[in-house]
C-alpha cells in the first residue's frame, strides 16, 4: 500500500482522529453508546455511508458545479443513509427501532459531509474510499470505547452477556447508574481525550491566557 | 394555550436537544468559546427551526405519510421514505435564504459566523427537531412552538456554555485537557444539571 | 464561496451544466432510494408483523425465545370489541384493524376526557382489538393492549389476565422511552415474574392493581394488588398505575371485563 494510502487508513485512527481532534459526529458518539450492541451497528452504518459517499463524491468531482457542491453531497450522503435505515428495518428489525432517529441524523453527521467535502471533491476515487473507511474506523474505535465502558460500568454486561454479576441478581457488582446516564458519554470522552493528548503531546491546544509564570521544566 | 406554554418549556428545559439529547454537539462545542458568537448563532438556530419543523411537518402530513396524497387522487401513495432527503433540502433551502438575508441586512453579523452560517445545514438539532416533529405527530400551531422552543433551548445551552468557557479562559487546566477535553467535562456537569427538569409536567 | 474546478475552467459553471448534474444526480438517487423501498418493503412488513406476534405469544406464556410464531400463533384469536359496551363486534378481519389509526379519526374514535385521563393519550379509538389465548380446556387467557404515558414518552404493552379476567398472568412493556438503568425497569424480565398470580380488582370489584413504592412485603394485606417499584423510578412506576387505572376503568375494558366475570369462561 502507497505511503499516501496508508495515511488516508491509518492516520484517522488516532493522529486525525474526527472525534477527539476535529471535534466531528460528536451527537451519535454520545446517543448510542449506552450499550455496546446499538454502537456497533452504528460504527457499522457510518463507516459504509462515509465510505461509499466519499466514492461517489470522488467519481462526479470533475464535473460538479461548485454553485450546488454541498447539495448534491448532502443529497448522495442522504440517499446511502435512507437505504442504510431501510436494510435495517428489513434485516434487523429490533436493533432499528432502537436507532431510529439517530440512522437518520447520520445525514447530518459532520464526518460524513466534513470528508466529502474536504478529501473526496479533490481527491481519487480509490484514496477517497480509504478515507471514507479510515474515518469510520477511527469513529468506531471511540464509539467501541465509550460504550464498552458505559455498558459494563453501568450494567455489568458487554453485548449482553454478564460480565459483573449484579448485585441485585446475586452478584457482587453496584452497576454505577450514572454511566447509563447521557451525560457520562461527555466524562468518558473527555477522559479519552485527556489520555490521548498526554500521550500524543502534538495534540494539546495551547492555552489562550496564562495568568501567572510556568515554572516547569517542560515546554508549554 | 397552558398547553403550547407546556410544550415550550419542556421543549427548552425538559427535552432540550443540546444537553438532553445531544444533537448540534458539533458546532455547539465548536463555537462556545465567545458569548456574542453564541448568541448570533443561537439566534439564527432559532429562527430556521422556527420555519423548517412547521414546513417539513406540513409536508410530511400533506405530501409524504401513507395515503397523504389523497388531496391529489393518489391515496394510496407512501412516500415516507422519502422523509430524510425532503426534510435536508428545506432545511438547506431556507439556510441558503438566511445567509442570503444577513448578507444584505445584518452585514456585521454574517461576518461574525462566517463558516457556522453553512454548518446549521448540517447541525443535526435542525433535523433531529424536525424528525421528532414527525414522530410526535404535532398538529401545524404545535410544530410553530415546539420549533421556537426546541431552537431557544439549545441557543440557551450554548450561551450558558459560552459564558462558562470565558470565564475558564483564567483557570489551569492540565494540558492534555486544555480547550476541548475540559469542555466535554463542562458540558457533562450541564447535562447532569439538567436532568433535574425531567419528568416535569406543567 | 463556490471554488470554481481548476482543470476544466469556467465551463463547469454554466447553468446548464448545472441543470444537468443536478438533474442526473437527482434521477440517480431516487432511483437507488425508491429501488431499495419497494424491494424492501415486504420484509420490513413481515418483520413488524411478527414482531407483534413474539411479543404476544411471550405474554401469553407460550413463546421463549425459539419455537415457530406462525405455528404457535394458531392458538391465538384476535376478536374486535366495543369498548363502551364491552361487547364483541363481528369482524371480517380482526388484524387488519388499527387502534392507532382509528384515534386519529374523529368519526372511529372518541376524546378521553382531561379528568379521567391518567394515561395522558388524549384520544382512543372506539372499538379494540383483545387476544384470546385458546388452550386445552377452551379459553385460557385474555391478552389486553395497554398504553400510556411514562416518564419521558408512551408505553405500549399487553397484559395477561387468566379466564377469569381478573388474575394477572403476565404483562409485558414492549416499547417504551424509559430512562436506561432506572425506568427501564418495565422492560426487564425479572420485573414482569412479579406480576404473576396478582389481581387486578378485589371481590367488590374496585380496581386495586398499584405499583407500590418500594418492595411489597409479603405481610401487606394489599399485597395480591401490589407491584414492586423501583427505587429512583417512582415516576415510572406512576405511569405503569395510571395506566393500568385507565385502561381497566370504565372508560377502557373495564365494561368488558364485567361482561367475562359475571358470564364466565364461555364468550
Amino acid at each position: 500500500m502507497s505511503s499516501a494510502a496508508k495515511r488516508a487508513l491509518l492516520d484517522p485512527v488516532v493522529d486525525s482522529n474526527p472525534v477527539t481532534l476535529h471535534v466531528l459526529g460528536i451527537c451519535s458518539a454520545l446517543a448510542v453508546t449506552t450499550s455496546l450492541l446499538p454502537s456497533l451497528y452504528m460504527c457499522l452504518a457510518l463507516t459504509v455511508v462515509a465510505a461509499c459517499a466519499n466514492a461517489a463524491v470522488s467519481t462526479i468531482r470533475h464535473v460538479l458545479p461548485g454553485s450546488i457542491r454541498i447539495i448534491v453531497q448532502m443529497t448522495i450522503i442522504a440517499s446511502l443513509v435512507i437505504v442504510v435505515d431501510e436494510s435495517l428495518k428489513a434485516f434487523a428489525f429490533e436493533t432499528s427501532r432502537e436507532l431510529s432517529v439517530f440512522v437518520g441524523l447520520i445525514i447530518t453527521n459532520c464526518i460524513v459531509l466534513g470528508r466529502t467535502e474536504g478529501f473526496a471533491s479533490k481527491n481519487p476515487v480509490g484514496l477517497s474510499i480509504l478515507d471514507g473507511l479510515g474515518n469510520g474506523f477511527g469513529y468506531s474505535v471511540i464509539l467501541i470505547l465509550v460504550a464498552s465502558t458505559r455498558e459494563l460500568l453501568g450494567a455489568g454486561t458487554l453485548l449482553g452477556y454478564t460480565v459483573l454479576p449484579k448485585v441485585a441478581d446475586g452478584g457482587w457488582y453496584n452497576p454505577n447508574g450514572m454511566m447509563l446516564l447521557p451525560p457520562s458519554a461527555f466524562f468518558v470522552i473527555g477522559l479519552i481525550i485527556w489520555a490521548v493528548r498526554s500521550w500524543k503531546a502534538e495534540q494539546v491546544e495551547k492555552p489562550e491566557f496564562r495568568i501567572h509564570e510556568v515554572h516547569r521544566t517542560e515546554a508549554l | 394555550m397552558g398547553g403550547y406554554i407546556e410544550l415550550f418549556i419542556e421543549a427548552v428545559f425538559v427535552e432540550n436537544l443540546a444537553l438532553s439529547f445531544f444533537l448540534g454537539m458539533c458546532t455547539f462545542l465548536a463555537v462556545s468559546k465567545r458569548i456574542q458568537t453564541a448568541f448570533g448563532l443561537g439566534a439564527a438556530v432559532v429562527v430556521v427551526q422556527l420555519i423548517t419543523v412547521p414546513t417539513n411537518t406540513l409536508l410530511y402530513h400533506f405530501v409524504l405519510e401513507d395515503g397523504a396524497l389523497g388531496w391529489a387522487g393518489l391515496p394510496d401513495l407512501d412516500l415516507s421514505f422519502l422523509g430524510l432527503v425532503t426534510y435536508i433540502g428545506v432545511i438547506a433551502a431556507m439556510v441558503q435564504i438566511l445567509e442570503m438575508v444577513l448578507d444584505r441586512y445584518f452585514p456585521p453579523l454574517f461576518h461574525a459566523l462566517g463558516i457556522y452560517l453553512p454548518l446549521i445545514t448540517v447541525n443535526c438539532a435542525i433535523l433531529g427537531g424536525t424528525l421528532f416533529s414527525v414522530q410526535r405527530d404535532y398538529s401545524t400551531s404545535e410544530s410553530i412552538v415546539y420549533g421556537i422552543g426546541s431552537g431557544f433551548g439549545w441557543a440557551l445551552a450554548l450561551i450558558g456554555l459560552a459564558g462558562i468557557r470565558e470565564k475558564l479562559k483564567y483557570s489551569d487546566v492540565p494540558a492534555g485537557l486544555q480547550g476541548l477535553g475540559i469542555t466535554f467535562i463542562i458540558v457533562g456537569l450541564m447535562s447532569l444539571g439538567f436532568m433535574a427538569f425531567a419528568g416535569i409536567h406543567l | 464561496m463556490p471554488e470554481p474546478d481548476q482543470s476544466s475552467g469556467a465551463k463547469t459553471e454554466t447553468v446548464a451544466r448545472t441543470l444537468l448534474v443536478a438533474l442526473v444526480v437527482s434521477l440517480v438517487c431516487s432511483s437507488f432510494v425508491a429501488s431499495a423501498a419497494v424491494l424492501l418493503k415486504p420484509r420490513q412488513v413481515a418483520n413488524a408483523v411478527l414482531d407483534v406476534r413474539r411479543n404476544i405469544l411471550r405474554v401469553a406464556g407460550l413463546y421463549d425465545g425459539g419455537g415457530d410464531v406462525e405455528q404457535l400463533y394458531r392458538s391465538i384469536e384476535p376478536r374486535i370489541i366495543e369498548l363502551e359496551t364491552g361487547a364483541y363486534v363481528q369482524s371480517a378481519d380482526p388484524e387488519a384493524f388499527d387502534p392507532v389509526e382509528a384515534a386519529k379519526d374523529s368519526a372511529l374514535s372518541v376524546e378521553v376526557p382531561a379528568e379521567i385521563d391518567v394515561a395522558r393519550i388524549g384520544r382512543r379509538a372506539k372499538l379494540a382489538r383483545v387476544y384470546l389465548v385458546h388452550g386445552d380446556a377452551g379459553i385460557d387467557k385474555i391478552i389486553l393492549p395497554v398504553s400510556g404515558y411514562g416518564l419521558w414518552s408512551t408505553m405500549y404493552g399487553f397484559l395477561a389476565l387468566e379466564a377469569d379476567g381478573n388474575t394477572i398472568a403476565d404483562i409485558t412493556f414492549y416499547e417504551h422511552g424509559e430512562t436506561p438503568g432506572l425506568g427501564d425497569f418495565v422492560g426487564k424480565p425479572a420485573w414482569r415474574a412479579l406480576w404473576r398470580e396478582k389481581r387486578l380488582f378485589d371481590e367488590s370489584g374496585e380496581l386495586q392493581i398499584q405499583i407500590a413504592k418500594g418492595h411489597v412485603s409479603s405481610d401487606d394485606p394489599m399485597a395480591d394488588y401490589r407491584v414492586d417499584g423501583v427505587s429512583g423510578a417512582t415516576l415510572t412506576g406512576n405511569g405503569v398505575t395510571n395506566l393500568l387505572e385507565y385502561w381497566l376503568g370504565d372508560h377502557g375494558y373495564g365494561p368488558y371485563l364485567r361482561r367475562i366475570r359475571e358470564h364466565g369462561g364461555d364468550l
